[in-house]
C-alpha cells in the first residue's frame, strides 16, 4: 500500500477538512440528530472553555501517542494492530514499578523511572510478535490480536490480585502519591504535563522517521522490500526495530495516561486508546506530523461527544461511526489520488 | 461438558472461522469480522423482537453479515484498498454504529432486553454440516479450486478465464453469510438478548483459528472446539474450587493459538496471495 505524502500538503488541508464536516454531518443526520444543535454542542464540549480545550487536549494525548506507534510500525510494513495491549502491558510494568518504589524516591525520578518502566513492557510486548514474524514467519497482524487478549486477561489478574492496593474495595492498584503524577498546569482541569510530552515525542519521532538512517531503513522495508534488498539493507532488523519503537510509543501512551490522569489502574483501564491510534494514523497519512493535528480532530471529537450524550439518547458511540467514516474518506481519497497518478 | 454444550458453547467461533477459511483460501482476510458478527447480532434482535420470529431474526443476521461483507469486499477487491485498513473501519464502524442504534431504541442504559430463543438445533446441524461440505466445496468442486486459484497465484486464474474479482466477491459474501449466522446465533441462539459489544473478541479468534488450523475447513472446525473447550475449563476449575486465577483460563485459548503457530510457523498452507489486493493487467 502506498501512502501518498502528498495528502499532506498544505493546500489539501481544506479539503480535508470539508470532508471530516461533510462526514461529521451525515453522522448525525443518520441518526436523526438536528444538526445544528448538534455541532453546538459537539463544539460547546470540545472547544467553548478552558474546561473543553484541556478535555480535548487530555484526550488527543494517548491518541497522538499510539497513532505514532501505529504509524512507524505501519511504515515498515508492519501491521500492529497490538497498540492495545502494549499500551495495557505498558501501564501494568509501570503499577509494578510504581509498588516496588513505594518507598517513594524524588518526585521526578520516580515519574521517570515508572514511565520507563512503561515504555518497556510496551515494547517487550511488541517484541513478541516481531520475533514470531521474524523468526516463524507468523503473521503480524493475528499474533498482535492475540496478544491484545491476553493483555487484557493480565491486567484482569494483576489489578484484582498481585497488584491490587490494600484498601481497595474494587479491583484497583495502590493510587500513586500525588507528588509522583505529572504536573497539572490548572488544578480544575485535567491537562497535564503528557501533552507537551506526548507533541515532543511527535516530533522526534519525525526526526526519526524521516532524518535519519534508521528511518529511511524502516521506510524502505515496508515501501518496497526488493529495494531495500538490493540496498543491502537488513530488512527484518528494521522491521524488528519499528515493532520496538512502536510498542514503546504504545506503552509510553498508558504510562502517560497513568501517572497524567488515571493515577491507578483498573480494569477499564484501556479505553481502546490503543485501537483507536489506527485512525489517528491513517488521518495523518502515516505521518508523524500528521498525526498532530488528527489527534487533536479525533480528541475533540471524543470531547465533544462526552458532552452530546450528555443530551442525546444515541450517546458517546456515535464518535466511533465517525471514525469508521473517516478512515473509509482516507483510503477513497487515496484510491483516488493513486487512480489520478496512473492515468495521468 | 457434553459434546452437545460444548457445540453449542463453541459454535459462533466455529461458524465464523470456517467461513473465514473460504475467504482466506480466495486471498482476503476479514479483520472486520468481529463487526459483521456484531451487526449481525444487532439486526438478528431487532428483527426478531421486531417481528417476534427468531427464524426471520436469523435470517436478517445472516443478510447483514453477507452485506457487510461484500461492502468490504467492493473496496478491498475492487478498489484495492488495503484489507487491514477496511477491517479496521468496518469494526469501528459496527461498534458505533450497534452502540447507538442500541442506546436511542433501547434506552440509555441498554436495559436488559429478551428475546424469543431460537433453537439451537439447526445452526448445530449446519455447523457439523459445514466443516465437510466446506471441505468438499473448496477441494473437490471446479469453484473450489478457481478460489484456491485466486487466493495463490491470482494471475494465473485469470489466465484461465476466470474473473478473479468475481471470484473473490463471491467468497467473501459467503464467509459474510457464516459470520452472520455466528453473529444471529450468539445473540438469538446463546444469550437470548444483545449488549453492546456482545462479540467480545469472537471475531478476532476465528481468525486466529484460521490459521491454527491450517486453512483446512475440518481442522479449523476441531481448532474451534478446542478452544472452546479449553475457554471451558474455567467453569469447571472454579468448582473444584481450586486457586488458579480465572483469567489464566480466559487468556489459554490465545496463548495455545499463538504457540500453535509457532511451532507451525509459516508453513506451507497459507494462501500464497494472501491480504494482498490484484490489479489486473490491461
Amino acid at each position: 500500500m502506498r501512502f501518498e505524502p502528498a495528502l499532506l500538503r498544505f493546500g489539501r488541508w481544506a479539503a480535508i477538512l470539508v470532508v471530516l464536516l461533510l462526514v461529521l454531518i451525515g453522522a448525525l443526520v443518520a441518526f436523526g440528530l438536528p444538526v445544528g444543535e448538534s455541532l453546538r454542542l459537539l463544539g460547546e464540549g470540545a472547544a467553548a472553555d478552558k474546561f473543553g480545550v484541556a478535555r480535548t487536549l487530555m484526550k488527543s494525548t494517548p491518541l497522538l501517542l499510539t497513532g505514532l506507534g501505529v504509524a512507524i510500525a505501519w511504515r515498515a510494513g508492519m501491521y500492529n494492530i497490538g497498540g492495545e495491549g502494549q499500551y495495557v502491558v505498558g501501564g501494568l510494568l509501570g503499577a509494578a514499578c510504581a509498588s516496588f518504589l513505594a518507598a517513594a524516591p524524588a518526585a521526578p525520578l520516580g515519574t521517570a523511572g515508572i514511565l520507563m518502566a512503561c515504555i518497556a513492557g510496551g515494547a517487550i510486548w511488541a517484541w513478541l510478535p516481531a520475533w514470531l514474524y521474524v523468526r516463524r514467519g507468523v503473521d503480524v497482524v493475528i499474533s498482535t490480536i492475540l496478544l491484545n487478549f491476553v493483555a487484557i486477561q493480565l491486567l484482569g489478574y494483576a489489578v484484582s490480585g498481585p497488584l491490587r492496593g490494600a484498601h481497595e474495595q474494587v479491583p484497583l492498584t495502590e493510587a500513586l502519591p500525588q507528588a509522583i503524577m505529572l504536573h497539572h498546569f490548572d488544578p480544575q482541569t485535567d491537562l497535564h504535563m503528557g501533552a507537551i510530552l506526548a507533541l515532543v515525542t511527535a516530533l522526534l519521532a519525525w526526526v526519526l522517521l524521516f532524518r535519519t538512517k534508521l528511518g529511511y531503513e524502516i521506510r524502505i522495508s515496508g515501501a518496497s522490500p526488493g529495494v531495500a534488498r538490493a540496498y543491502r539493507i537488513d530488512g527484518n532488523r528494521a522491521r524488528v526495530l519499528a515493532m520496538l519503537l512502536s510498542g514503546a510509543l504504545c506503552g509510553l501512551a498508558g504510562g502517560v495516561e497513568y501517572v497524567g490522569s488515571a493515577g491507578q489502574l483498573g480494569i477499564g483501564f484501556s479505553q481502546q486508546w490503543g485501537f483507536l491510534g489506527i485512525p489517528v494514523a491513517l488521518l495523518g497519512a502515516l505521518n508523524p506530523i500528521g498525526c498532530v493535528p488528527s489527534a487533536l480532530f479525533f480528541g475533540a471529537l471524543f470531547a465533544g461527544s462526552e458532552n452530546l450524550g450528555r443530551f442525546t439518547s444515541a450517546g458517546d458511540t456515535l464518535v466511533y461511526v465517525i471514525e469508521a467514516l473517516v478512515v473509509v474518506g482516507v483510503v477513497a481519497l487515496q484510491i483516488a489520488a493513486q487512480r489520478r497518478t496512473a492515468t495521468s | 461438558m457434553d459434546l452437545f454444550a460444548l457445540l453449542r458453547y463453541s459454535a459462533p467461533v466455529a461458524l465464523a472461522s470456517i467461513g473465514e477459511t473460504i475467504s482466506e483460501e480466495a486471498g482476503v482476510i476479514n479483520i472486520g469480522l468481529e463487526g459483521s458478527m456484531l451487526c449481525a447480532a444487532f439486526f438478528g434482535m431487532l428483527v426478531t423482537y421486531g417481528a417476534g420470529s427468531p427464524w426471520l431474526g436469523i435470517c436478517a443476521a445472516v443478510a447483514t453479515g453477507a452485506a457487510l461483507h461484500f461492502i468490504s469486499g467492493l473496496f478491498t477487491i475492487l478498489l484495492g484498498a488495503d484489507q487491514v485498513v477496511i477491517g479496521t473501519a468496518v469494526n469501528l464502524f459496527a461498534l458505533g454504529f450497534t452502540g447507538a442504534l442500541f442506546r436511542s431504541h433501547f434506552g440509555q442504559s441498554g436495559k436488559l432486553l429478551s428475546v424469543a430463543v431460537l433453537p439451537s438445533w439447526p445452526v448445530l446441524i449446519v455447523l457439523v454440516a459445514s466443516a465437510p461440505l466446506t471441505w468438499l466445496l473448496l477441494f473437490r468442486s471446479r469453484w473450489g479450486l478457481a478460489v484456491r486459484a485466486t487466493g495463490e497465484y491470482p494471475p494465473a486464474a485469470e489466465a484461465a478465464g476466470f474473473s478473479v474479482a468475481r471470484l473473490r466477491l463471491s467468497a467473501v459474501t459467503l464467509a459474510g453469510a457464516f459470520a452472520g449466522l455466528a453473529g444471529g446465533y450468539l445473540a438469538l441462539g446463546l444469550a437470548g438478548s444483545f449488549s453492546e459489544g456482545i462479540t467480545a473478541g469472537r471475531g478476532f479468534v476465528a481468525i486466529a483459528l484460521v490459521t491454527f488450523g491450517r486453512w483446512r475447513p475440518h481442522l479449523v472446525f476441531l481448532a474451534a472446539l478446542l478452544i472452546g473447550y479449553l475457554e471451558s475449563l474455567q467453569f469447571r476449575f472454579q468448582s473444584f474450587g481450586w486457586r488458579v486465577p480465572f483469567q489464566l483460563f480466559i487468556a489459554l485459548p490465545y496463548i495455545v493459538a499463538l504457540l500453535v503457530l509457532v511451532v507451525v510457523g509459516k508453513g506451507t498452507a497459507a494462501p500464497g496471495a494472501l491480504a494482498q489486493p490484484y490489479r489486473r493487467e490491461k
